[in-house]
């Protein structure tokens, strides 16, 4: 099979790569551009370990093929602290304990910056469908939603 | 040095803090390595094909159209992995687990797997794979697998723990038996007798991240594997036993991993991996999809069990019996064992009988999840608790204090209790808020206990002193979950040194003696007493250090919040010296400071729990909505609080799910039906409330900080609390779990209707 050219946006960053059509995004992401924070847990959409953000929008990257990345941007765990500078999101996620194995944490983090962009003031319910696309099956999502709640509330403040 | 584990009581600066844990950053900007998150240059792509049958001879393997398609470079079967196991049954069972031999014994059972150059080559290659198997017929449900006319899975297995062997074999590998005083005595001095027979479904422990390894075999026969595991070091034995290899040889590095609960206990693949690899003369990734997990990872057992419980009038229990059926897959376990062994061991009972069969069926290899076993046992017993209560008239939670094991008590599977958490939790729960909330139509409360042995086992832990005064700690059990944190506190703390002072790591299996992996929740029991112990060691010779640059006899030297003091009068004007000078005058005065430390972790501490939840039920559906739950546990001492906190939310998560949802549903195929997240629903963030916590610290009096394992016994009393919740709420006694909204409304139905 002959290999599909795309040129995009990931985290800022113009990037050419070439793939195969029937290449998800995860695996372009993971596998040939090395950016594994995005996780595989089902490669079915179930799970949103995978999520990342295409033009503005939350999408689990195993649904997406990497061939319909282009001309996009692409927005991954990888692109959300500035520098050294964790997001709040981060910030609170440490604070809070909100991972204990991890896996889960880049999709939450993903999905939750996704959440807080269209809605800055989420109630706790809002925060629980906001991230019901997302599984962990450690916390127990207390602690997920304690993080979210702080994180919210400092960057009202900010 | 001999290092006295007993309880000493102390203040704590360190422990019970709530530091930010030190693997936390990696972990939230995407730089943490998991199992698939590994690569190596020349690396190929493994995949296993697996049977669709639930039970198969298999006649014949053709693999030499996939051997022939382009970029395969290795294709294995059984016959690539010998059977060196010496007469080592349960090693037999994994290495038949991982390779099928002569049957496939369950939907998803490997029989051949290959390495290629890409996942598409890899997939093509096995669909070229020709198996002539001849299909059997199955059994996939433990009280049907039990029948005189089931299929017999293994016609060398005639049941044991039975006076006489029985005249032929059969799915029942073992019967085993626990208990004390005489039971008929007891029934007859009941007033009251309830008696009530149970089922729980399959479950998986769910985690999210899929088996992965990455596999390197050279040809000077050493290599390498960096696998998700909860232990590296057994993991080693392991694939070194099935491979021929000496352990020495193969280095094997835990990766991060992304969630194991007992699941990433023994191998699965990882063997596989490093055949294909010593075949193919290349590095194998080999990385399992959900559905595989699902299909060929361990679930836990489903259970068949009936309970009786006698009391009299003023509410004293003075007979307990139980019955337990446990699949085990298609190898025998242990399984309903300890179910028999957990079902009672929250009570002082004086009369107390159970009996376990161990149960094989057409269904993945059963492994440990989380308190394996104890959760159904807990269902089971709870719920007769609650109908006894209820028959006798008397608050639920009272009968339960009146009846709680205490030290002293002897337990129903043996050992006489040391101080114990039951009471207490049972007391904490009476009092808790939580208990005197008003309920709504259609609104149920429910309450039970659970108990989990926990384990210690041998560990094995390096603490070095750097130059700059810096701690660093190798630790040889693997950290599911924050134990990272746990431990660099416990250094911390015995140093009497700053938390950020420690860097904690997990060191791979050629830089650390033997580790037992991180299950019984043992991870930051046993690795803080070595840890505790390797400190001391290293204190041992800071003092020595201090004394020589003193020129003082070193018993005049103690140490004290991280600094060496001369004891006495005569040494008034002597400075104390700081962890950090005397690290940074090593060189000149014998070289590197470091501990160590090599033991046997024995004492665990039992712990126990009580848990309160509000349920509500939709009559017309059967439909429910969990409204409020609290978690009262003890902990010996919480070593870092706010990750205590999550192991018993996160176990009370898992209990909801297995209480209300997951189930593995089997067609009359013997195949799974559900083998995704889609259809296998666990838990996700809008179906559950917060999740209250209560720690209780009652010491355990064999760690030298009091601590008990945590990880496990919050996923023993969700089951039965939900299902007493439902049950009060819909009016009706629920016997079978999950409680889905089917179940419960066929059960509202037939009281409606009978
Ligand atoms: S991997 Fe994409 S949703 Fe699970
Ligand atoms: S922290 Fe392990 S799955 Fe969420």
């Amino acid at each position: 099979m002959a290999g599909v050219a795309v040129s995009t946006t990931i985290n800022g960053d113009s990037i050419e790569y070439l793939c195969q059509p029937d290449e998800t995004l995860l695996d372009v992401l993971r596998d040939r551009l090395g950016l594994t924070g995005a996780k595989e847990g089902c490669g079915t959409g179930d799970c949103g370990a995978c999520s990342i953000i295409l033009d503005d929008r939350l999408v689990c990257s195993c649904l997406v093929l990497g061939a319909e990345a282009e001309g996009r941007r692409v927005e991954t765990i990888e692109g959300m602290a500035h520098g050294d500078t964790l997001h709040p999101l981060q910030q609170k996620f440490l604070e809070h304990a909100a991972l204990q194995c991890g896996i889960c944490t880049p999709g939450f983090l993903i999905a939750a910056k996704d959440l807080l962009a269209k809605n800055p003031d989420p109630t706790e319910e809002e925060i629980r469908f906001g991230l019901a696309g997302n599984l962990c099956r450690c916390t127990g999502y207390d602690k997920i939603v304690r993080a979210v709640q702080d994180a919210a509330n400092v960057m009202k403040g900010a | 040095m001999n290092f006295d584990p007993r309880y000493s009581g102390r203040n704590f600066t360190s422990v019970g803090t709530r530091p930010i844990r030190p693997d936390g950053v990696d972990k939230v900007t995407g730089r943490a390595r998991y199992g698939a998150d590994f690569n190596m240059a020349g690396q190929l792509v493994g995949r296993v094909l697996r049977s669709p049958h639930a039970h198969a001879t298999i006649r014949k393997i053709d693999t030499s159209k996939a051997e022939k398609l382009p970029g395969v470079k290795a294709v294995i079967t059984a016959a690539d992995l010998p059977d060196l196991t010496d007469g080592d049954a349960a090693m037999y069972d994994i290495l038949d687990n991982c390779m099928a031999r002569k049957k496939a014994l369950y939907d998803g059972h490997a029989v051949a797997a290959v390495a290629a150059v890409d996942a598409r080559t890899a997939r093509q290659a096995l669909k070229l794979i020709e198996v002539d198997y001849e299909v059997l017929p199955h059994v996939t449900d433990v009280d049907e697998a039990m029948k005189h006319s089931a299929p017999v899975l293994n016609d060398t297995i005639f049941t044991e723990g039975v006076e006489e062997k029985p005249a032929r074999p059969s799915n029942v590998t073992t019967r085993t038996q626990y208990g004390h005083g005489d039971i008929h005595k007891g029934f007859g001095q009941a007033d009251y007798v309830v008696e009530r027979s149970f089922k729980t479904e399959q479950t998986h422990q769910g985690y999210i991240e899929p088996h992965a390894c990455v596999a390197n075999v050279s040809s000077d026969g050493t290599a390498d594997l960096w696998v998700c595991t909860q232990g590296h070091f057994v993991y080693r034995q392991h694939c070194a036993q099935l491979l021929g290899m000496e352990a020495s040889k193969l280095r094997v590095t835990s990766s991060e991993i992304g969630g194991g609960f007992g699941g990433k206990t023994h191998v699965w693949a990882e063997p596989v991996a490093l055949a294909l690899s010593r075949k193919a003369g290349r590095p194998v990734k080999l990385v399992m999809t959900r559905d595989e997990v699902f299909r060929a990872s361990g679930p836990t057992s489903a259970t068949s069990i009936d309970v009786r419980i006698g009391a009299s009038k003023d509410g004293t229990i003075t007979a307990a019996e139980a019955t337990l059926r446990y699949s085990c897959g298609p190898y025998a376990g242990m399984w309903a064992e300890i179910g028999a062994m957990t079902a009672f061991a929250c009570y002082r009972l004086e009369n107390v009988k159970t009996v376990g069969y161990e149960v094989l069926v057409n269904r993945p290899k059963t492994a440990a999840y989380r308190a394996p076993s104890a959760p159904m046992a807990a269902f089971a017993v709870e719920s007769t608790v609650d109908e006894l209560a209820k028959e006798i008239g008397i608050d639920p939670v009272e009968f339960r204090i009146r009846n709680a094991a205490q030290e002293g008590t002897r337990s129903s599977y043996g050992p006489v209790y040391g101080p114990i958490g039951i009471g207490p939790t049972l007391e904490a729960a009476k009092n808790h808020p939580h208990m005197k909330a008003p309920l709504g139509k259609n609104q149920g409360r429910g309450m039970a206990c659970g108990f989990w042995f926990n384990f210690g086992g041998q560990t094995c832990t390096d603490l070095n002193i750097g130059m700059d005064g810096s701690v660093s700690l190798a630790v040889g059990t693997v950290d599911v979950g924050g134990s990272r944190a746990s431990l660099s506190l416990v250094a911390a703390e015995e140093l009497g040194i700053a938390y950020e002072q420690v860097k904690a790591v997990v060191a791979d299996t050629s830089s650390l003696g033997y580790n037992d992996m991180t299950d019984g929740s043992r991870g930051t029991f046993s690795s803080s007493m070595a840890t505790i112990s390797a400190a001391r060691n290293a204190i041992k010779i800071l003092r020595e250090r201090a004394a020589q640059t003193w020129d003082i006899p070193v018993e005049d030297v103690v140490w004290e919040k991280g600094h060496a003091i001369a004891k006495g009068e005569k040494y008034g004007n002597l400075a104390a010296l700081s962890l950090r000078e005397i690290a940074a005058a090593s060189g000149k005065t014998g070289g590197p400071i470091a501990g160590h430390s090599e033991l046997v972790a024995d004492g665990a501490g039992v712990s126990f729990a009580t848990h309160i939840c509000d349920i509500e039920v939709d009559p017309e559906t059967g439909a429910t909505r969990v409204l409020r739950y609290t978690v009262v546990q003890d902990a010996g001492k919480a070593v870092h609080p706010t990750y205590v906190e999550g192991q018993y939310q996160g176990g009370a998560a898992q209990g909801i799910g297995w209480a209300l949802n997951e189930e593995y549903i089997y067609g009359k195929d013997g195949r799974l039906q559900n083998p995704g997240f889609l259809d296998y629903r666990i838990p996700v963030c809008s179906d559950l409330p917060m999740i209250d916590t209560q720690i209780l610290e009652i010491p355990n009096p064999n760690h030298p900080y009091g601590v008990r394992g945590v990880g496990e016994t919050s996923i023993v009393p969700p089951l039965a609390a939900i299902a007493n919740a439902v049950s009060n709420a819909a009016g009706v006694r629920m016997t079978h779990i999950p409680m889905s909204p089917p179940r419960i409304l066929a059960a509202i139905e037939a009281e409606r209707g009978g």
